[in-house]
């Protein structure tokens, strides 16, 4: 008998109840979220929503003034301080975001490393990995995201849409449990969106756990498995995106997509 | 011009060069490691140490480069705890205490040009280096470091270039550098101006060599700023007809 095979215990990524604030403005209001194996998130929002705030305080590169991250199962501990919150342990911090791959607007790649020396840098020094390998892995990520042929190039050298490809490269090369996307593709100029959303539908369908940041609502409705829609601070919509797409309960949300 | 003489100098001052460059490059070896430590205090967000790094630069950067060197070498000794401590027979000698003086000399001026380069530090490749798990020590030393140099080095290629010059006050408190065999000779002939005139030709010529080297460093560290290599040129079909 082959029963089905039931949903993992542990979620990829689980956020309970995320608060930030900066200064008086109260950004984040206690927003929590499970992302299974697999799940590709979709989150949307208009600018000031708290949409980046709350993907970067995912791998604590803001810190939550209240809250809890866990990724697969290892929840990030955080200590009370008389300012807010901080880690308890920054080496915990270093380990769990080396199992999130980020991926920002800005690309970042490192401008005085080759794409190569780009993707295989915290591969070798932060996971302690043998050179020859990374090389060999780093250079089946770039045919995958098909910039085989540049990888002797420094970062200035490629157009936006190449260095955001060789950015996504760079995360994929650390094996990461789930991919944070913040707004990839807004820094691009319109011809060299498709190709970096191409390589992010590729790896949706190869089942990588995926969180998006993103203004494109085509990526949005026909690749995410799941839409959140925050405004001020709060989860408005949460739902599949045929659903909500549809017909969605979210006066915002309908005047959102309407736009 | 009297040749003979003019040779017979530049032989005499060719074999001060060893001095010279030997004061110049140990303070500036040891200018780097205290120019970084004070950059370092000055950008630590750390109260205390910000506010001794700005008044050490208040101080030594306000001050001129000779009274510094005589307050160590004559000023110190006047001491008679310094003159019975460990450190006097360092202090006592003339080569160590222009060393020091213009250790810490250096150390002001290169400081600010490392704090320059280290805040020219773009905040995203430090963002993605953090977001990928590095740690703090390892985040400077693979990305903020590198990063910061290439920054740094055109202004510290000044600094150098000046601490050449500079070790010619040495000569003031008996060291024979360029410049103090320079005065030696012009004391014993009264011919001044051959013999500045051949001073000042191996200070520059030192510099041009200096400053060669320099260039050379930025070069090679910065094949990013350049064009890329030309790519593989495309082979046309048809083209061989």
């Amino acid at each position: 008998m082959s029963a089905a095979i039931p949903p993992t215990a542990t979620p990829a990524l689980s956020v309970r109840d995320l608060h930030k604030s900066f200064g008086p403005v109260e950004v984040l209001k206690g927003i929590s979220l499970d992302a299974q194996e697999g799940d590709v998130v979709s989150i949307l929002g208009s600018s000031g929503s708290g949409k980046s705030t709350f993907l970067r305080c995912i791998n604590l590169l803001e810190t939550p003034d209240s809250g809890e991250v866990t990724v697969g199962g290892e929840t990030i501990r955080m200590q009370t301080t008389k300012s807010g919150s901080r880690p308890a342990d920054r080496r915990q911090v270093d380990r769990m975001r080396s199992r999130l791959g980020m991926v920002f607007q800005s690309f970042n790649l490192w401008t005085h490393k080759t794409v190569l020396e780009n993707i295989i840098e915290a591969p070798i020094h932060v996971q302690g990995r043998s050179r020859a390998e990374c090389i060999e892995e780093a250079e089946a990520l770039l045919a995958k995201v098909g910039i085989a042929e540049k990888r002797n190039h420094y970062p200035a050298h490629l157009s936006g849409g190449q260095q955001q490809r060789a950015a996504i490269a760079r995360a994929l090369a650390m094996r990461p449990q789930v991919m944070l996307f913040d707004e990839p593709t807004s820094a691009l100029d319109p011809e060299l969106v498709g190709e970096v959303l191409r390589v992010m539908r590729a790896l949706a369908e190869e089942g990588r756990t995926m969180l998006v940041v993103t203004h494109e609502m085509g990526f949005a409705r026909d690749v995410s498995s799941r839409v959140l829609f925050l405004h001020k601070g709060v989860v408005e919509e949460d739902g599949k995106p045929q659903d909500v797409f549809a017909n969605s309960r979210s006066e915002r949300f309908r005047q959102f997509i309407s736009q | 011009m009297d040749f003979e003489f003019t040779r017979d100098t530049f032989l005499s001052l060719i074999a001060a060069v060893p001095m010279t460059l030997s004061l110049a490059a140990t303070s500036i070896a040891f200018g780097i490691v205290l120019a970084l430590l004070l950059a370092l205090a000055r950008i630590s967000g750390i109260l205390p140490l910000d506010w001794f790094a700005r008044l050490y630069l208040f101080v030594f950067r306000g001050t001129p480069l000779l009274v510094q060197i005589f307050l160590i070498y004559y000023g110190l000794s006047q001491f008679p705890a310094i003159r019975h401590s460990f450190v006097w027979p360092i202090l006592r000698q003339p080569y160590w205490c222009a060393i020091i003086a213009l250790t810490l000399n250096t150390g002001a001026y290169g400081s600010e040009i490392i704090r320059g380069g280290l805040l020219s530090v773009p905040h995203g490749q430090v963002e993605a280096a953090r977001a990928a798990g590095m740690s703090r020590f390892k985040l400077f030393r693979r990305i903020v470091m590198p990063l910061a140099i290439r920054q740094a080095l055109p202004g510290y290629g000044n600094e150098m270039i000046s601490m050449i010059k500079s070790t010619s006050l040495a000569s003031i408190i008996t060291l024979m550098d360029i410049t103090g065999v320079a005065a030696k000779i012009i004391s014993e002939t009264y011919r001044a101006i051959e013999v500045f005139v051949v001073a000042g030709a191996i200070y520059l010529a030192i510099n041009f060599a200096l400053t060669r080297l320099v260039q050379l460093v930025e070069y090679r560290l910065s094949p990013h700023l350049r064009r890329p290599p030309p790519a593989a040129a495309p082979i046309i079909e048809g083209e061989a007809l």
